[in-house]
């Protein structure tokens, strides 16, 4: 039964969430031909870039206005206009983002209207640029991500024909994962359009001649394309509506919105299915049910060593909400669930299905790890599931960290981690259970024996 | 790359060196979208400041600032270990409007319950400048309240670049130093050994060379250092200091304070690790220690000589790139590359000064590339036309350079294996080695 509890407090101790244009950044990489400029003083850029770069393992381009003092007490416009012109100069894209940070709005920089004006004046009326307000005060990095994209829909979607397309609104996955989510839409025969896809962008292949911007992305043309939809799906479960680009969808150009969970473990991932079917009339082809009962036979092959796992798990709401769906199918339960952000919505989410666990469940928003620390300890959790960041749990509690989500940073190969659909979710079961054995296999000896030794077997004589 | 996608207002940063002396334009604001490598002032002065142990770190911003700089360094402690931890007033939107003081002030009162300690730190990001919270006042009245130093960082983002940020944390250091009575300061015959983080144990490498040269260390700035130890700075009759970027002004600050005269060294490189131990020995100027130097040095070389001849042979013919934080690491890494075997054909740094660009220009060979502040377009450029084959730089270069395949070597401050001394000159050697030889650029060239 989950355990709620407010989250105020004057000092978080070491983060478990970053700031609003981080994640606002993701999706205009997942653009085809888009960069991204932050209106803000030269750090937030450099240490944004630092970090994708690091989780992805690929060249990561993000302009700043470099705001200076100057530019702070006079305004920054100049500055972004400059910053837009050596943009366009240096990487040629189709479409640019602009990004707030705390310094633009705080000094009150009306990025909209100091956009439109560089548009007239440089007479660049098919270059689109979307501005999108993301103070780091103003919410973290989730929540940037989705405002990033309910400002790209609301920008370039237009009244369109209607075409037989379904949209998919991808939040911050890998791109093994999206790759994935490609191939099922390919195996039912569906047409759709992908936003954002940084499939390609992100983990781009080895190939000569390097090109500045990557290769891939939703096409600009498809954005555009959106209102004119089947259906929308969006993997947004935790999303506000003022920041969900399908409910603007729904809003503008009467495209049915589907709400639904990441597809990671079988309901979700067959909640998945169904809902393309239902709204395409296509069936669910053979080969995806045979990978569903590979899944099945995983799970069973499996379930008695999850059932020994007590899981944390942390991180972006939408992530959480189905690992944690995933992990309570497996008998892997939650005994703690956290997120950075703040968000109601995943309380709510959360409550069915942990009111059927039998587990005591604390459930954190605003959190940050000294907490996700203290009730990790309290609550005897043996994995934890989540970022980088969570490696203190292994260092300082000895919880072993089942990396996934974003950023990771200490280990190789975040952007190739495939955990949703069918068979992504057998080989992120296998990760979990896998955690679980190797440590079993490093501990039992030493356990067992401190337990039960007391030294009073048989001696032979002569032994000592 | 195409010269027609170069930044005209970059022009003057970049030059090649020829029979005129190259006089690049640096130690300047970065051009707005020429996407810069550097960080702001906070992340200068966190990388200063952070390596200091027992000390409380809070950032007084959003959550971001604090969430990038938590313990991603790599220095190493032999004792506390607060400073892992990353601590911020985490300021949302109503703070911003009504004032981040209160928060402020109830944050630290709430740290130094938790977590006793005797020195915090409580830095200025960009928002703070906005808003105007008086830290100085708020951090004031906070030490008087606990009794104990809290030392505000002035390091919001926009007041400048990286360097103003070693300046924000020089001033705090010089703060935490001020002795109460001045006049009382009794030097004794140590050395204060400034600009090492101890990165991968680094500190404690030269340390151990200093000890058997039969120099006493003070206290490092600042890595594996603590309040008690920092504390004593005033005392000690030499300061030698290795990185010059985030140190210099702190030398020269309390070599007018405190008449403690300093050296430029640098333990970057076998020649650079030599020359710099004689003269400290030099300095201090006691026939024993030079003798005893001089046997170090002996061994040390003999050991590490033979190892460096072998890796030369390996790398012949290879060319190197060169872009990294600050200008000592730049000219240490030219002569460094040089003991094996490899010219440099491109450098650059992202805070350099003048006097530094200067010395690389006298030590690089003609028709190499020298750049300030450089960004990824031209990074590619100057790689690809110099024929460049391995590059050495931070987190956000390596990607480029694997995507050129160019090979790489990580010269940051999160690497995990020493690259000071003797045994870092062997280290640098190998990890070259590592890069330059690998199987895989079989598969892709």
């Amino acid at each position: 039964m989950g355990l709620e509890s407010t989250n105020y407090r004057n000092v978080n101790e070491n983060p478990c969430s970053m700031c609003m244009p981080m994640g606002a950044i993701l999706p205009f990489k997942g653009i085809e031909q888009a960069m991204v400029v932050l209106h803000g003083s030269q750090g937030c850029s450099t240490y944004m870039r630092r970090h994708i770069a690091e989780h992805f393992n690929e060249p990561v381009d993000v302009g700043s206005s470099s705001l200076n003092e100057k530019g702070t007490v006079y305004g920054g416009e100049k500055n972004l206009k400059q910053a837009l012109d050596n943009i366009i100069k240096v990487y040629h894209p189709k479409m640019i983002g602009v990004l707030t940070t705390c310094l633009a709005e705080t000094i009150g920089e009306d990025v909209r209207r100091i956009t439109a004006d560089y548009a007239a004046e440089r007479g660049i009326a098919d270059l689109p640029i979307v501005s999108v307000p993301t103070p780091g005060y103003g919410g973290n990095h989730p929540e940037g991500y989705f405002l990033a994209l309910r400002n790209i829909v609301e920008a370039l979607a237009e009244k369109t024909e209607p075409h037989g397309k379904v949209n998919l609104i991808i939040p911050n996955i890998s791109p093994a994962d999206i790759r994935e989510l490609k191939r099922i839409l390919q195996l039912m025969e569906i047409e759709s359009i992908l936003l954002p896809d940084i499939s390609d962008t992100l983990d781009r292949p080895y190939e000569k001649p390097y090109t500045k911007i990557a290769k891939g992305g939703t096409k600009i043309a498809d954005i555009k394309a959106m209102g004119g939809a089947v259906a929308t799906i969006q993997m947004g479960m935790t999303v506000a509506d003022e920041s969900s680009p399908g409910k603007y969808l729904a809003d503008a150009y009467g495209v049915p919105l589907y709400h639904l969970p990441i597809p990671i473990g079988i309901e979700s991932t067959d909640l998945f299915i169904q809902t393309l079917s239902e709204i395409t009339g296509k069936p669910c082809p053979e080969c995806l049910t045979a990978e569903r009962g590979r899944l099945l036979d995983t799970m069973i092959d499996s379930h008695k060593y999850n059932f020994q796992g007590r899981s944390v798990i942390f991180g972006e709401p939408e992530l959480v909400y189905a690992v944690a769906k995933t992990c309570c199918e497996n008998g892997i339960f939650p005994v703690v669930i956290a997120t950075g952000s703040k968000n109601d919505k995943i309380k709510q989410l959360l409550k069915p299905l942990l009111e059927r666990s039998p587990e005591k469940v604390e459930v954190l928003d605003e959190a940050d790890f000294n907490q996700i620390r203290a009730c990790s300890r309290k609550s005897g959790a043996n994995i934890a599931i989540g970022h980088s960041d969570g490696r203190y749990l292994t260092e300082q509690e000895g919880i072993p960290l089942v990396r996934l989500g974003f950023p990771i940073h200490d280990r190789v190969g975040g952007q190739r981690l495939l955990s949703v659909g069918y068979t992504g979710t057998a080989m992120f079961l296998d990760r979990l259970t896998n955690t679980l054995l190797e440590n079993k296999y490093q501990t039992y000896r030493n356990v067992m024996k401190k337990k039960y030794f007391r030294g009073s077997h048989k001696r032979i004589a002569g032994e000592r | 790359m195409e010269a027609a996608r170069m930044i005209t207002e970059r022009e003057d940063s970049i030059a090649k060196k020829g029979r005129q002396k190259a006089q690049i334009k640096c130690d300047t604001d970065s051009v707005a979208g020429c996407v810069s490598q550097r960080a702001c002032v906070y992340c200068g002065a966190r990388v200063v400041l952070n390596p200091i142990t027992d000390a409380i770190h809070l950032v007084h911003g959003p959550i971001g600032c604090a969430s990038y700089t938590w313990d991603i360094r790599g220095s190493l402690s032999s004792d506390a270990e607060l400073y892992r931890n990353s601590f911020s007033t985490d300021l949302k939107e109503q703070d911003v409007i009504f004032g981040g003081e209160k928060k402020l002030a109830k944050a630290i009162d709430e740290l130094v319950v938790k977590y006793p300690a005797k020195l915090m730190f409580v830095y200025s990001t960009c928002i703070v400048g906005v808003i105007g919270d008086d830290l100085e006042a708020v951090c004031k009245a906070a030490a008087k309240r606990h009794g104990i130093e809290v030392i505000p960082v002035q390091s919001s983002g926009f007041i400048g670049n990286k360097s103003a940020g070693y300046r924000a944390a020089c001033d705090a250091l010089l703060r935490l130093i001020e002795p109460e009575e001045p006049k009382q300061i009794k030097q004794n015959n140590s050395i204060n050994y400034l600009g090492d983080f101890n990165l991968a144990g680094e500190a404690w490498i030269i340390r151990n060379y200093l000890h058997e040269m039969g120099v006493d260390v003070n206290a490092v700035f600042t890595g594996d250092s603590s309040y008690a130890e920092l504390k004593t700075a005033p005392t000690a009759s030499l300061n030698i200091i290795q990185c010059a970027g985030s140190m210099a002004y702190l030398a020269e600050r309390m070599e007018r304070l405190y008449d403690i005269p300093y050296l430029r060294v640098s333990f970057l490189g076998l020649e650079d690790t030599v020359s710099s131990l004689r003269q400290i020995a030099l300095a201090l100027g006691d026939a024993d220690m030079i003798a005893r130097t001089e046997a170090l040095i002996a061994r040390e070389t003999a050991l590490v000589e033979p190892i460096l001849a072998t890796y030369r042979e390996k790398f012949q013919g290879k060319k190197a790139a060169v872009y990294v934080g600050g200008g000592f690491k730049a000219i240490s890494l030219i002569k460094q590359f040089r003991e094996i075997g490899i010219e440099v054909v491109m450098i650059g740094t992202q805070t350099g000064r003048r006097e530094e660009y200067d010395t690389i220009n006298e030590l690089v060979d003609e028709g190499t590339v020298i750049l300030d502040d450089a960004n990824p377009a031209e990074l590619e450029r100057f790689m690809l036309e110099q024929g460049a084959n391995i590059l050495v730089g931070g987190v956000k270069e390596r990607p480029l350079a694997y995507k050129l395949g160019v090979c790489f070597i990580d010269h940051n401050h999160d690497r995990k294996h020493p690259l000071s001394g003797f045994v870092g000159a062997v280290n640098f050697a190998k990890e070259v080695y590592s890069t330059v030889c690998s199987p895989v650029w079989n598969f892709v060239r």
